[in-house]
């Protein structure tokens, strides 16, 4: 191993092993997970320090550490950590998710938005909520059912000889439409309160984020992020198209049908406990993407980019802004913001790829 | 991109006769249809007024009330619906042909998400509650925003391709709806107006909103008809558009200021009605074939169609309340969208 750098087309890479038996990691990539992981286990402790009860910074690091009990600890452990662990986890669900997506239909304005997800389980709900009169559990229960048989169906319905990627969309975007208009129309019929608590849910909150709900969603969702790195030679090859797959020896359709499984199960833990949480698989990508500089989307990077844009936004919805905002509404707000002002600085910088 | 245009081998010129005699009988069937949903846009209404008082108010006579109706709410509604349909056809045709993105459809620039910023601020700071005032504070906001995205997007740099301004859209886009959120939930007699707003309604569109934004949906439409030509040139790409002697930089003038007009013009009639710019084009595409000029005259009907089809649609559909035409055009025109889907030969873009 003389030479462990190498300067490929994505960037210098780090090689692994030996010459024969390797993997590459890419530098900057690395960096830039690695400066993620660190600012959001520093917002993490800063979401268990502030809040209602007030706790001092060392008593927050004293139950972390194991050394302090009682009412701090239920405090810390039980009251905030599961929200903040709903925030990183969901965060790098539905941008590795998003991620996915965008790669296999080739297209930077693809989110499990535009596959009904988003739409379906945001129905299930209403359809909870509006006839069924249901708690928290119920309205659980309607957004996952929704949310699935929208996938579900929009599946079955472009499924032809295979799934073509622009078919896919295309039918997508129809029953998404479809559920949307659905959405619109209940919420017009349902009394003033009753759809602003709903068009609050519908903007992604994370105040349902209670441990009961939050630690099965996470683990869930850390299964699915394990297993993903299995499939990512795969996506790779996708990127380039249907027929320079094949050419190259994927199993085109399987392994399509793997990744969308795996993203319509991480996008759906995400909706049902916290609602649609639109913008961080769109933007996650491609703001990973930018930072890395890389010629695809980065999935790890993207994870921390996803993780730390929903916690950092919860954070604001939380403390800093005087009313009481769903987290989605500032997500969108930050990370709109935040994109914009790459796209100001890429300009100057390169030239632009078509993605 | 997906881009797998169908390898149509080239035909003798008998072939040819056939296919322009078919997109022929097309155009004159959409004529047809789009000429009867006229009709229908002006006999039909949730207030009964019997056919031949309708046609006694048409030619000046009649009882006040029938005049009231036809002349003071249906037709005026009726030239909404059709600017607003003709106009996101063109526009979401413009906007699929320019950036080579089957999911781009004229809102996408931040258009809508500036209007109904607008609309809700100007809802919940300055009270504004008539439809005239919704209209204008559409406009400028539909206005503004895309300049704004332009400016940002590199809309006159030429190495700035269009996906550029696409994602720059939709961050703006993001933002705005973020605020837009924002404000309706923190005020809720905003959020009550909004949600009628948002669903996207020809309601009591009467002259004084239509007539405002008439001269710039005809503006936008001149623009597109200006750039279509260029438009089957920069389908191959923009190298081999300038190859050809296009200017791409006039085309991309041309062609965002059109798309501005027109879905700015409609978002300010009618609210957003993003299904339809998004849909149309589609549905004209496998109708017609792959000729942009085609696909623009197609969706300037077909967008007319659905929306006034739709709209009369929704004024029975729900008796005595009206359906929202937003919510109608999704009802009728997704389930078509999903049939030619599926269909063997789906043409991409």
């Amino acid at each position: 191993m003389n030479r462990p750098v190498r300067r490929t087309a994505g960037g210098r890479r780090l090689l692994l092993g030996t010459d024969h038996r390797h993997v590459t990691v890419g530098v900057r990539e690395a960096a830039v997970c690695a400066a993620a992981a660190l600012v959001v286990a520093a917002l993490a402790v800063v979401g268990l320090w502030l809040g209602d009860f007030p706790l001092r910074l060392d008593e927050v690091l004293g139950v972390l550490g194991g050394r302090i009990d009682g009412l701090t600890r239920t405090v810390v452990l039980e009251w905030r950590l599961p929200r903040i662990a709903a925030a990183v986890a969901f965060g790098a669900a539905l941008g590795v998710a998003g991620a996915i997506f965008q790669t296999i239909t080739r297209n930077p304005l693809a989110s499990p938005d535009i596959i009904g997800l988003a739409n379906g389980s945001f129905t299930g709900m209403l359809i909870a909520l509006l006839l069924l009169g249901g708690g928290w559990h119920l309205l659980m229960l309607g957004s996952l059912t929704g949310g699935l048989l929208a996938a579900l169906a929009i599946y079955l319905l472009a499924y032809r000889d295979g799934l073509s990627g622009f078919r896919f969309i295309v039918v997508g975007v129809g029953v998404s439409s479809m559920l949307a208009a659905t959405n619109t129309w209940l919420l017009l019929r349902a009394d003033l309160e009753t759809a602003l608590f709903a068009a609050a849910w519908g903007a992604g909150s994370l105040n349902a984020a209670t441990a009961d709900v939050v630690w099965p969603a996470a683990a869930i969702i850390l299964v699915l992020l394990a297993v993903t790195p299995l499939w990512a030679a795969a996506l790779a090859q996708l990127e380039l198209g249907d027929d320079v797959a094949a050419a190259s020896g994927v199993a085109v359709d399987r392994h399509r049908a793997v990744l969308v499984v795996i993203a319509v199960a991480l996008v759906s833990a995400v909706t049902t406990v916290a609602g649609p949480i639109s913008f961080v698989a769109l933007a996650a990508p491609q703001i990973a993407r930018r930072l890395v500089r890389a010629p695809g989307l980065p999935l790890a990077a993207t994870a921390g980019v996803g993780a730390l844009l929903l916690l950092g936004a919860d954070l604001v919805a939380q403390h800093v802004i005087p009313l009481t905002v769903p987290v989605g509404v500032v997500t969108v707000t930050l990370g709109g913001a935040y994109l914009l002002w790459l796209l100001v600085h890429e300009i100057r910088r390169t030239r632009w790829s078509t993605r | 991109m997906t881009a797998t245009t169908p390898a149509r081998a080239v035909r003798p010129t008998t072939g040819r006769t056939a296919r322009r005699r078919t997109t022929w009988r097309w155009l004159v069937g959409a004529v047809v249809v789009l000429v009867g949903s006229l009709v229908l846009s002006v006999f039909v209404g949730a207030n009964p007024v019997p056919p031949a008082d309708v046609w006694a108010a048409l030619r000046g006579a009649g009882s006040d009330t029938a005049q009231y109706v036809v002349w003071g709410q249906r037709l005026p509604r009726t030239l909404a619906g059709l600017l607003v349909g003709a106009g996101l056809g063109v526009a979401g045709a413009l906007m699929q042909a320019f950036t080579r993105n089957a999911l781009a459809e004229p809102g996408i620039l931040g258009v809508n998400a500036g209007a109904a910023a607008f609309v809700a601020a100007g809802i919940a700071f300055f009270g504004i509650t008539s439809p005239a005032g919704y209209m204008w504070l559409a406009l400028l906001g539909a206005l503004l925003v895309a300049v704004a995205v332009y400016a940002v997007g590199g809309a006159a740099d030429l190495r700035a391709t269009p996906t550029r301004l696409l994602v720059t859209g939709v961050a703006t886009g993001a933002v705005l709806a973020g605020v837009t959120t924002g404000i309706t939930l923190t005020h809720p007699d905003t959020f009550d107006r909004m949600r009628g707003w948002n669903a996207g309604s020809l309601l009591e569109r009467d002259t004084a909103v239509v007539l405002p934004v008439l001269p710039l949906i005809v503006a936008g439409l001149l623009a597109a008809l200006v750039a279509a030509r260029s438009l089957n040139a920069l389908a191959l790409g923009p190298d081999l558009a300038a190859a050809q002697g296009v200017s791409l930089v006039r085309t991309r003038l041309l062609v965002l200021g059109a798309v501005t007009l027109l879905a700015g013009g409609a978002s300010a009639i009618a609210g957003p009605i993003s299904f339809v710019g998004l849909v149309v084009p589609h549905l004209v595409r496998w109708g017609v074939g792959t000729d942009q000029r085609r696909i623009l005259a197609g969706s300037l009907l077909a967008g007319g169609m659905l929306v006034l089809l739709a709209d009369v649609l929704g004024r029975i559909a729900v008796l005595p309340s009206e359906m929202p035409v937003g919510i109608v055009t999704a009802f009728v025109g997704a389930p078509m969208l999903i049939a030619l889907a599926r269909r063997r030969r789906a043409t991409a873009l």
